[in-house]
């Protein structure tokens, strides 16, 4: 199933313009606040009106401003969470989980109802009121909820924005889950980038209203015209990675790329699994000889291939390590006493404990296609 | 315990409040409805219509209906020919007489109820699948649950106490409008009244107070079963 999308509107000063599809999987719209991703989505899902455009849905067309179609929000079999939950409060649980279901069409593929309790660990909360739930709870109750009306695609509006960040640690596996065994497209909105590498197979960067690029996380992050997009978020570079051995005794995964090792916290993937690990640049130090008698288990020989400026004190390096490319941040101090520029050889050093669980993606999916 | 002519009133009271109160709540869900979510020119002119009860004479409401829907009146003359109702000097007459009168009460009442409605709520319902009508059925007329009790009973108990209108529109016929407010009335103008007057002054009190009290609770009610919390 692919969700075709390009509109256009104009919402008093504020304009937008975009266009992206996605197949199977999660797209992310990342951008910064402002930048029109949850106007975006409202059109997607039928709760406004653009003013030009069309929005196709395995061929079904929801909205076709040269033809006049324009399906109600209620019959476009759009799954919408919301930030805020927005859970019925006057019903159990159990009455949100199945709000939907009598509205999906005869013959459609409605998820079971067990199934989608089970996936989202909701059979303990089932009786209760939706005020009496805490704020993960509720978002996970929401999902289901959405994911019972038999969807044949999901919009998530920044779903753990109003979440702490242990309460969002403790969702990410359940949306991880959701991505790997719900088979429908999935647009998730946010603006915090380790959700995106957590989750999202592409990205759909937006800024002012449009769509800057649209393509694989990685090759986005990779493409020096749009680093601006990333200077705040620390993004770094993504590394994929093969995983290679365990330790039990020492508690670490020892992950294969190029010709390096990247030694990490111990993971639950089997040996052999692709994984998606985020270095960030903060995270990487750069020396020019080899280091003896030191702590850091990651040590790679690569080549710095670009520098740019990252703010007044520092400066960030593209080092390319066999066939990929890692970025590190270093004051501008350092690189004028180790003289520092594109062509040199270094060693980039990256402390095991510095990549935690939070920027490790599992299994790695299929190239999403563009529009 | 109670004499026929005080039993007699209050049951004629209780069914007049009832009928009032019935026959008047869709009409003041829609009102509520109108002004809480549409703006439309002459809103506020519908605004005054519906409060104007609240602040006028109710002598002034009360002739007001016997010139319209009187057996002379243009609306009641039409009434009587072609549909046979006649609302004058009628029990009928006097329900809606204080439906007229209780009914900005209801209105507010609602108005309220639906203002504090989360309107996000019903999109998320519409994404789900509902469609507009099972979306109110479901979502919105439950969350307005809180103000339906209250103003239905607010204008319950209004009708008990209604008399000006009342007296003017549908007189104070014993058995057919001889309400309680009406019967106080009356013994109070009678010599030697004052012990009737006092007995079914204290029934109205009694009366008004387990109406109040009743709302209380159910309000309460309704609300717990929106939010646990927040009762």
């Amino acid at each position: 199933m692919a969700l075709e999308v390009r509109v256009a509107s104009r919402l008093g000063d504020f304009a937008l313009d975009a266009e992206f599809s996605c197949e199977n999987g999660v797209a992310a719209l990342f951008g910064p606040s402002g930048s029109g991703k949850s106007t975006l989505v409202d059109l997607i899902a039928g709760l406004r009106r653009a003013d030009h455009g069309r929005i196709a849905l395995g061929g079904r067309v929801l909205f076709d401003s040269a033809s006049g179609v324009f399906v109600p929000a209620h019959r476009r079999r759009l799954g919408y969470v919301f930030q805020e939950a927005r859970l019925f409060p006057h019903m159990t649980v159990r009455n949100n989980l199945s709000y939907g279901r009598r509205w999906a069409p005869r013959g459609a593929a409605v998820p079971d109802f067990g199934a989608v309790v089970a996936l989202l660990d909701l059979a303990p909360l089932l009786d209760r009121r939706p005020a009496t739930l805490s704020g993960g709870e509720r978002q996970r109750v929401a999902i289901g909820r959405a994911l019972l009306a038999g969807p044949e695609a999901l919009l998530m509006d920044e779903p753990l924005a109003s979440l702490d960040a242990g309460i969002k640690a403790q969702i990410l596996p359940f949306l991880e889950r959701l991505r790997d065994e719900v088979r429908l497209p999935i647009v998730y909105v946010s603006h915090q980038f380790d959700e995106v590498v957590r989750l999202a197979d592409s990205l759909v960067l937006m800024a002012g209203g449009r769509v800057a690029a649209h393509g694989k996380v990685g090759e986005i992050l990779a493409r020096p015209d749009l680093r601006a997009h990333f200077a705040h978020q620390d993004a770094g570079r993504l590394v994929t990675c093969r995983i290679e051995q365990h330790s039990a005794e020492y508690h670490l995964t020892t992950l294969a790329f190029a010709d390096a090792r990247l030694v990490v916290p111990l993971l639950a993937e089997p040996v052999g699994a692709a994984i998606r690990v985020q270095v960030r640049p903060r995270d990487v130090s750069v020396a020019l000889s080899k280091p003896e008698g030191l702590s850091v288990q990651n040590v790679w020989r690569g080549t710095i291939e670009d520098i740019w400026p990252a703010g007044a004190e520092a400066v960030e390096l593209a080092i390319r390590v066999g066939d990929t490319a890692i970025a590190a941040r270093v004051t501008r101090k350092a690189v004028a006493d180790l003289g520092l520029k594109p062509g040199l050889s270094v060693y980039a050093l990256v402390k095991t404990v510095a990549i935690d669980r939070r920027f490790i993606a599992g299994a790695v999916h299929a190239e999403p296609g563009r529009g | 315990m109670l004499t026929d002519i005080e039993r007699e009133a209050l049951t004629l009271s209780l069914k007049i409040a009832a009928l009032s109160v019935a026959g008047s709540l869709p009409f003041g869900v829609a009102v509520a409805l109108v002004l809480a979510r549409l703006r439309f020119p002459g809103k506020a002119l519908l605004d005054v219509l519906v409060h104007l009860p609240l602040v006028l004479p109710p002598v002034v409401t009360g002739y007001g209906l016997l010139l319209l829907l009187g057996q002379n009146g243009p609306l009641g003359a039409w009434l009587e020919r072609s549909l046979g109702i006649v609302l004058a000097f009628r029990w009928t007459g006097a329900a809606l007489a204080s439906a007229i009168m209780g009914f900005p009460l209801m209105v507010r009442a609602i108005r309220l109820s639906i203002e504090a409605i989360d309107r996000r709520l019903e999109e998320a319902a519409g994404t789900l699948g509902a469609n507009r009508p099972w979306v109110f059925v479901t979502v919105t007329l439950p969350l307005m649950a809180p103000g339906l009790i209250a103003g239905g009973i607010l204008s319950f108990a209004k009708s008990l106490g209604e008399f000006g209108a009342t007296i003017t529109f549908v007189s104070n016929i014993p058995g057919e409008t001889r309400t309680l407010a009406n019967a106080i009335f009356a013994f109070t103008q009678v010599p030697g009244g004052e012990a009737q007057t006092l007995r079914l002054c204290a029934l109205s009190v009694a009366l008004s107070v387990a109406a109040l009290l009743a709302s209380e609770g159910l309000a309460r009610l309704a609300r717990s079963r929106i939010d646990p919390h927040g009762a």
